[in-house]
Parts: C-alpha cells; sequence; structure tokens
C-alpha cells in the first residue's frame, strides 16, 4: 500500500501534465475572436485547455504570456444561449456539460487591452478539446472507485459504448428535423404552385375585364 | 521489496520519457470566413505516423483549399477545392509542422471545416501496462474491443458530418424556395399592373390627337 502511494501520485501529475503537452497551435490576433464549433448529444461533457504565447520580439520567439493577458471563452448552446462566459489567465482549462443536443459554439478572444502588449504582433494559442469519453481521466476513476486493470479497461468500454448510445439517439433526432425541412419544402413548393396558378388566372381575368371597360369607356370596342 | 519499488520508479519515468511520443490527436470543427486563410501547427518527432483528414460541412459549393508543409517548408500535400481528403504521412524530421485552410477562392460564403489531426497512437491506459507482462486473454479481448469501438465511433462521426452537410443543403433550399415564392409573386402583380397602365397610357395619348385633329 505504501509503494502504491508516490506510483499513484507520480500517475496523477503526470496526467495533470499531460493535459499541457503542447498540442495543436494557431495564431490569433489581438482583437480577432476564433469560434470552434462542436456538435455533441446531450449530457456529453467537453473539456478545452488552452495554452498562450506571445511573440517576444528581443529573442524573436515566442515566451509564455504574461499574467495580464487572459482569454476569454464564451460558450454558446444550440439556441445560441449562453451557457458559459469567464474570463481565464494566460492558461486555463473550461468544463462544460451539454444539456441540449446539437452544435455548440466554443468562442475565444483575448482580453487584452493595452495595445502595447502584443505591439502588432500575433498571440499563440495551443488549443485541446476532448469530447465525451476522451474527456475521462482515467487514472482518477481508477484511484477514487479502487479498480482494477481489468475492472478499469472494461469501464473505458462502457463509458465508449454510452457515447456511442448518445450519439445514436441524437442521431435520430437529427434526422427527424431533416425529414421536417424536407417535407415543409415540399408543402411550400406544393403550395406555391398552386397559388402561382391562380393569381395567374385572376390576374389574366382582371386584365381583360379592365381593359374591356377601358375600351368600351373609349369608344374604341 | 526495495528492488520492486526502484523498478516500478524507473517504470514511470520511462513512461514519462515515452509519453513525450503520444501527443493525443486533434479534432476540431473551425469557421472559416470568405477570403480567408486558417493555420495550424504542431510539432511533430521524427518517426510518428500522422493522418489528416478534413471535411467541409456548411457553405457554398463545400469545398475548400488545403496544404500541409514540413519545417522546412516543403509541401507535402496540396489540394485545390476539395471536399473530403485523408492523408497519412511518417515525419521525417523533427520540428513544426503546418496545415492551412484557405477559402481565398470565395467571394461571400463562408464555410465550416472539420479536420481530425491525429498524431502516433492513442496513450495507453495505463502507466506500466505491456512494458512488464504480457496482456491476458481478457484484457486482449478489452483491447481489441476498444479497437472496434474506436472505428465505430469515428465511422458515425463521418456520418453526422455528411448528414450535417445533408441538412444544411436542405435548409438553404428551404429558404430559397420561400424567398423564390414571395419574390416571383411580387414580379408578377408588378409586372401586371404596369403592362395594363402602359397600355392604357398609349390609348390616352392617341385619343387627345385625335380630338385636337378634329378640331
Amino acid at each position: 500500500m505504501l509503494a502504491m502511494q508516490p506510483c499513484l501520485f507520480s500517475v496523477l501529475l503526470l496526467n495533470v501534465l499531460c493535459s499541457f503537452v503542447s498540442a495543436l497551435y494557431f495564431h490569433i490576433g489581438e482583437t480577432e475572436k476564433k469560434c470552434f464549433i462542436e456538435e455533441i448529444p446531450d449530457e456529453t461533457m467537453i473539456i478545452g485547455n488552452y495554452r498562450t504565447q506571445l511573440y517576444d520580439k528581443q529573442t524573436a520567439e515566442y515566451l509564455p504570456a504574461t499574467q495580464g493577458l487572459g482569454m476569454f471563452v464564451e460558450v454558446k448552446d444550440p439556441d445560441d444561449k449562453v451557457i458559459l462566459s469567464r474570463q481565464y489567465g494566460s492558461e486555463g482549462r473550461f468544463t462544460f456539460t451539454s444539456h441540449t443536443p446539437g452544435e455548440h459554439q466554443i468562442c475565444l478572444h483575448s482580453n487584452s487591452s493595452k495595445f502595447s502588449l502584443f505591439a502588432g504582433g500575433m498571440l499563440r494559442v495551443h488549443l485541446d478539446i476532448q469530447v465525451g469519453e476522451h474527456a475521462n481521466n482515467y487514472a482518477e476513476i481508477a484511484a477514487k472507485d479502487k479498480l482494477t486493470e481489468l475492472q478499469l479497461r472494461v469501464r473505458q468500454l462502457v463509458e465508449q459504448v454510452d457515447q456511442i448510445q448518445k450519439e445514436q439517439n441524437y442521431q435520430r433526432y437529427r434526422e427527424e428535423r431533416f425529414r421536417q425541412t424536407s417535407e415543409s419544402t415540399n408543402q411550400r413548393v406544393l403550395w406555391w404552385s398552386i397559388v402561382q396558378t391562380l393569381i395567374l388566372v385572376a390576374i389574366g381575368i382582371w386584365q381583360m375585364r379592365h381593359l374591356k371597360s377601358f375600351f368600351e369607356a373609349k369608344k374604341l370596342v | 521489496n526495495m528492488m520492486y519499488g526502484s523498478l516500478r520508479v524507473l517504470l514511470q519515468v520511462l513512461w514519462a520519457q515515452l509519453l513525450c511520443g503520444w501527443v493525443l490527436g486533434s479534432e476540431l470543427t473551425f469557421e472559416l470566413p470568405d477570403n480567408a486563410k486558417q493555420c495550424f501547427y504542431e510539432d511533430i518527432i521524427m518517426g510518428t505516423k500522422c493522418t489528416l483528414e478534413f471535411q467541409v460541412v456548411t457553405g457554398g459549393h463545400y469545398d475548400v483549399d488545403c496544404r500541409l508543409e514540413d519545417p522546412d517548408g516543403t509541401t507535402l500535400y496540396k489540394e485545390m477545392k476539395k471536399q473530403y481528403d485523408s492523408f497519412t504521412f511518417t515525419a521525417a524530421k523533427n520540428g513544426t509542422y503546418k496545415f492551412c485552410f484557405s477559402n481565398e477562392f470565395s467571394t461571400f460564403t463562408h464555410k465550416t471545416v472539420y479536420f481530425d489531426f491525429q498524431v502516433g497512437d492513442d496513450p495507453p491506459l495505463f502507466p506500466n501496462e505491456n512494458r512488464v507482462t504480457a496482456l491476458t486473454q481478457m484484457e486482449s479481448a478489452c483491447v481489441s474491443i476498444h479497437e472496434a469501438l474506436k472505428s465505430v465511433i469515428d465511422y458515425q462521426t463521418h456520418f453526422r458530418l455528411r448528414e450535417a452537410q445533408g441538412r444544411s443543403r436542405a435548409e438553404d433550399l428551404n429558404t430559397r424556395v420561400a424567398f423564390w415564392s414571395i419574390g416571383e409573386a411580387i414580379i408578377l402583380l408588378v409586372v401586371s399592373i404596369s403592362q395594363v397602365v402602359l397600355l392604357r397610357s398609349f390609348f390616352s395619348d392617341k385619343k387627345t390627337t385625335t380630338t385636337r385633329v378634329g378640331s
């Protein structure tokens, strides 16, 4: 048991560090807002990790940003309602769980108000977004529930199957929406053809009657 | 007992170093405005097998330019106006690889692009997995089920993207039909009324001329 403690601690520590391993990065301007879309079923957890670096002209390389520079993270649900709107430091981790299935929008922009910080340069943002089953921290789960290796593996499989099931439910809901849109288009086309024919006939009749009365008035007919 | 303890420490150190070779894959969907270009960078170690897969989800003709460059700037992959593609390569050099998506050929349609950049293998579930003992039958079964489920999730993602594309087209069609119906009704009314008014104006002038000539 005593031998387990440092082992577990180092596993947890390394897993924490794992989330700050340099993932994909991109450049963002000062007032620029970068948005990412995640189409997810409901009750799905999303964990986002980001790390920023600022270009230092003196050393001509990217250094970790100063403490004053933070990122503003805003998450909107499919109904355009804001579910997360917070400012984090130069390094941050944001988590949210979806309550409605659909397209969630995650937007990031820097909160820099001092123009001298950027000096016309770009901010380098390392971003990593984990969705659903990937967001689970298995080392933590193993430690909390005291699972053996086999039990943890099976637990991972259960989480994966759970995610597959949620996605399929969401797919059924999406297909229903698609079908509704197609049927609405069908209805509109049908309705419009009928109305157009009626308008044409009515206009034709009105034109002839109006002109006939006009010519009769002018004594040309 | 002490040897066992130090062996565990050694294994953890080894795992920590090996972790550097296992960078998690990144999967993102982002919006690409018209006339814009978006680049992503990743530091890759030599010898890692990487896969870049992208698909245009919504917008215009559902196509985008994609370009992948290695640390020296040599283009490894370049395709113009592609809707979907998958490219696998093994990193020949250490350094920062860059891939860009460009919508510069489009004047007013902004696009939503999905990409999945897998670098190396997924990190294993356990720190000292496979290094000390071979897997039992149960564990191997679990590993193969895990791989199968990963591919199921992958197929689901692709299906979802295709469906999103189809749905986006259907919704576009729906709005277009609505606008066109209203537009055509207005055009019909305007044209027919102006026809009658114009015709009336022809005859009104003629009558005045006739009257003048008469007297």
